[in-house]
């Protein structure tokens, strides 16, 4: 059978089950009720006691059978998944209407139960977490079973493309002097890029949240907010194409209009759209930092007779640092792991260079191109996506949290409690 | 030495100038903020309106014995190159579904090749000049015009940019969607209400709030590898499948959803739940029948713009798959899918100019679906917001 009909098969057998276990279920409490006997909980309640009795146990059991089979492919037939869980939901269903007396405490089983059912939707996050760090890990160690780490973190040769021909047996072709596989281009490249995007997005985000915080009057505000928030809704596919279209030929006539020579997949247009795509988030979390900063420091301030420039700079903006920085961080995280812009508007060529103007690639690139390309997905050039992957998480996690621990110093500091 | 009282007022002109200068240094980064956002909703409308219009040519068509073999001939030679390669390709097509045409000639208007129609919005193209003055010479007639393009949003993609249009891509997001949803919203709910409801604050309540601020900064790439992972090498759903991708932007989405949601559930005012349990409510009975009925729209408000994102999402589609080239709308949540973004991303890399135009009205599409999500979700906050 095929998988669709197979899950098909178990779904329509999970509903009929449930369904069948409700009406019988609340039947035979009316029925008691109505006969005088005093019952512990409500007809329905009963009810869902049955549905839980026989959907429940099949449920549990089918997805630990999803688990199994995706762990050793073919152990048992799917059907034989389907026909053990569904028999042992029936089961489940005859023991759950027996059970169905007046002194049966269905509603306290039930509310254990929605208490699990929570505690199970809440650890899917959890799940996800390290979902995400074990599928990464993985195929990381993988990788690096085939290439060195070392060269990997230090080295400056990165050709992928040269690895492949290496595993054919044409080693003469290969450049590189002791591997494939230096990383050092892409981070440099990254950097290049992240840091142009912060240039950006710092200064104009955080005058932008003074602004809106210290200056504006509500109708400015009321009408600004929007703005910004069309511009955190634009996706980054479409930044890119603009970055790839627009940007990038302005910059390249720009820099021939001063005699600089520049490529049209330059660091330059990528940095730039990627630093106005992050102004929203910083304007956003600063207004947000800088309006819970005490109205009283802003009035004494004032008091000892400083102008408004005065108490931002020296007052404000001080007290509301460890917010700003914490902005700054997520604004830089979300740099580093920015994809379709430097997809779209950079280039593919590892490129050690300061120079802007130049083309360089990154990080997020390279993953989605080994990751695209024609590779065989046990192949050093494949694989090394998931070392890059987990290079990328394990950065923008010690950025996320050192955020949070700044926010929350702040919070502290202040009593602010909504933020 | 003490300072004169000129010296002094001096100075706080000084010091007041500053202050002036500050304010406007401030309002003029919020100002090129907007100017940008301007700047670029003009360049793509100028960039992607062309697309709406596209170019038909009225010619000759010859339904002959030979031109059901060979599509070719059913136009003259002087305009073959001019019209699309493939409304010719269904010429024998149509002639097998009405036989009548057979041995017929009729003027018809018919789909052009899409460098005429860059040549009559005025751009440059490979067109020949003989070529040229026969396009000049039909616009002239009236026999060469730009009509409202109903292609672009009835057709799937293609490999010739005259043809190539939204519609699988439209069918793919929507597959896409309902999975997302269908997931992210029962169990961001339910997470919330486990969070907000339920949980005594313990070390583990506290993990799972760090974790969940942390999900919702990690790198979307990341979980584009976590997709490939789990639900295509481990579980075995089909790539580029609308439940693999749907599952993965799922997942994106959840930390979204689970934070808007505990929002919601705080603005119910304690008052309500003490009311519940005071008349003997279980704890869920007192979530199910009062708590969650007042917070829903806010719920819904944040999964109407976590939705919105994940329409948007394309780094983690790529990495699953969901770029294929699809010309046909997917059927079922197997088949496999392309995505209204990743459509864009496709386009973005073709050469003709044609495509250029066609990415910037398919970012024009996308973004006045965002745009309206959006309204929706402010519109809805505004209707059933409820200050207690």
């Amino acid at each position: 059978m095929q998988t669709d009909q197979i899950l098909m098969t178990f779904f329509a057998g999970v509903l009929f089950l449930g369904a069948l276990g409700f009406f019988l279920g609340r039947n035979k409490a009316a029925r008691a009720r109505s006969g005088g006997v005093s019952m512990h909980s409500q007809p329905d309640q009963y009810a869902w006691f049955a549905v839980l009795t026989s959907a429940g146990p099949a449920l549990i059991v089918a997805f630990l059978a999803a688990i199994v089979l995706g762990l050793f492919e073919n152990a048992f037939p799917g059907w034989l998944a389907v026909a053990g869980s569904l028999g042992l939901g029936a089961f489940g269903l005859f023991v759950g209407l027996s059970r169905i007396r007046p002194e049966l405490r269905a509603r306290d089983s039930l509310e254990r139960a929605v208490k699990w059912l929570l505690l199970a939707a809440a650890s899917i996050s959890i799940l996800t977490t390290f979902g995400i760090l074990f599928s990464i890990l993985f195929e990381a160690i993988r990788f690096f079973q085939m290439e060195s780490f070392w060269y990997f973190i230090t080295g400056t040769n990165w050709a992928p493309g040269d690895a492949f021909l290496e595993a054919a047996g044409r080693a003469e072709a290969t450049a590189g002097p002791s591997g494939n596989f230096g990383a050092v281009p892409l981070f440099a490249g990254t950097f290049m890029i992240t840091a142009i995007a912060m240039l950006v997005a710092v200064p104009i985000g955080v005058s932008a949240a003074i602004y809106m915080a210290e200056y504006a009057p509500s109708r400015v505000r009321d009408a600004a907010k929007p703005v910004l928030e069309v511009l955190a809704g634009i996706p980054t596919v479409v930044y890119g194409f603009f970055a790839a279209i627009t940007v990038a030929p302005l910059i390249v006539t720009a820099a021939e209009s001063i005699g600089l020579e520049a490529s049209f997949n330059n660091a330059l247009a990528p940095g730039i759209v990627m630093g106005i795509m992050i102004i929203p988030f910083i304007s956003s979390l600063s207004d947000d930092v800088i309006s819970s900063v005490p109205t009283a420091m802003r009035q004494g301030s004032l008091a000892l007779g400083t102008t408004r420039n005065e108490t931002i700079r020296h007052v404000v903006l001080p007290a509301a640092l460890p917010g700003i920085i914490s902005a700054t961080l997520l604004g830089v995280s979300r740099a580093l792991g920015e994809t379709m812009i430097v997809v779209m508007a950079a280039g593919l060529r590892p490129n050690l260079t300061g120079n802007p103007l130049e083309d360089m690639t990154t990080v997020t690139v390279n993953i989605v191109s080994s990751l695209t390309g024609d590779n065989e997905f046990d192949s050093a050039a494949t694989l090394s996506a998931f070392a890059l992957g987990l290079v990328l998480f394990v950065i923008t996690l010690a950025l996320n949290f050192a955020s949070v621990v700044m926010i929350r110093r702040f919070r502290e500091k202040y009593a602010v409690n909504d933020l | 030495m003490a300072q004169s009282l000129d010296d002094i007022s001096r100075q706080l002109k000084k010091r007041h100038r500053r202050s002036a200068r500050m304010k406007w240094l401030s309002m003029a980064a919020l100002a090129a903020a907007g100017a940008f956002l301007v700047f670029f909703l003009v360049d793509m409308l100028v960039k992607g309106l062309p697309a709406f219009q596209q170019a038909y040519l009225h010619v000759e068509v010859d339904y002959s014995e030979r031109a059901s073999e060979l599509p070719l001939a059913a136009v003259k030679a002087d305009v073959r190159e001019l019209v699309s390669r493939g409304y010719l390709r269904l010429i024998p097509n149509r002639m097998q579904k009405t036989p009548d045409l057979l041995g017929t000639q009729r003027m018809e208007w018919v789909l052009a090749d899409d460098a005429v129609d860059q040549y009559l919005k005025g751009r440059k193209t490979g067109l020949k000049d003989k070529q040229i003055t026969v396009v000049d010479r039909m616009a002239e007639a009236g026999n060469a015009e730009l009509r409202f393009n109903t292609g672009f949003f009835t057709n799937g993609d293609s490999k010739l940019p005259e043809m190539a249009g939204l519609a699988s891509a439209a069918i793919g997001s929507v597959l896409v969607l309902i999975v997302t949803m269908a997931f992210a919203f029962p169990v961001g709910v339910l997470t919330a209400v486990y969070l907000e409801e339920f949980a005594s604050d313990n070390r583990f309540t506290r993990f799972l709030e760090i974790n969940i601020n942390n999900l919702a900064a990690i790198p979307s790439i990341l979980y584009g590898l976590l997709g490939l992972a789990i639900f295509i090498n481990f579980f075995g759903a089909p790539r580029s499948s609308a439940v693999a991708g749907g599952l993965t932007l799922g997942l994106m989405t959840l930390p979204i959803i689970i934070i808007t949601s505990q929002a919601a559930l705080r603005a119910v005012p304690d008052s309500i739940r003490q009311g519940a349990l005071a008349v003997g409510a279980t704890r869920w009975q007192t979530v199910r029948d009062h708590v969650l009925p007042l917070s829903m729209p806010g719920m819904l408000t944040g999964s109407i713009i976590g939705m919105a994102q994940a329409l948007g999402e394309t780094a983690p589609l790529i990495i699953i798959g969901m770029i294929a080239y699809i010309p046909d709308a997917p059927t079922g949540f197997t088949d496999a899918a392309t995505v209204l973004p990743a459509q864009i991303f496709t386009w973005a890399g073709m050469p003709e100019s044609a495509y250029v135009e066609r990415t910037a009205a398919g970012i024009l599409v996308l973004l006045s679906v965002l745009i309206s999500l959006n309204t929706l979700a402010v519109f809805l906050r505004k209707k059933f917001e409820h200050r207690w």
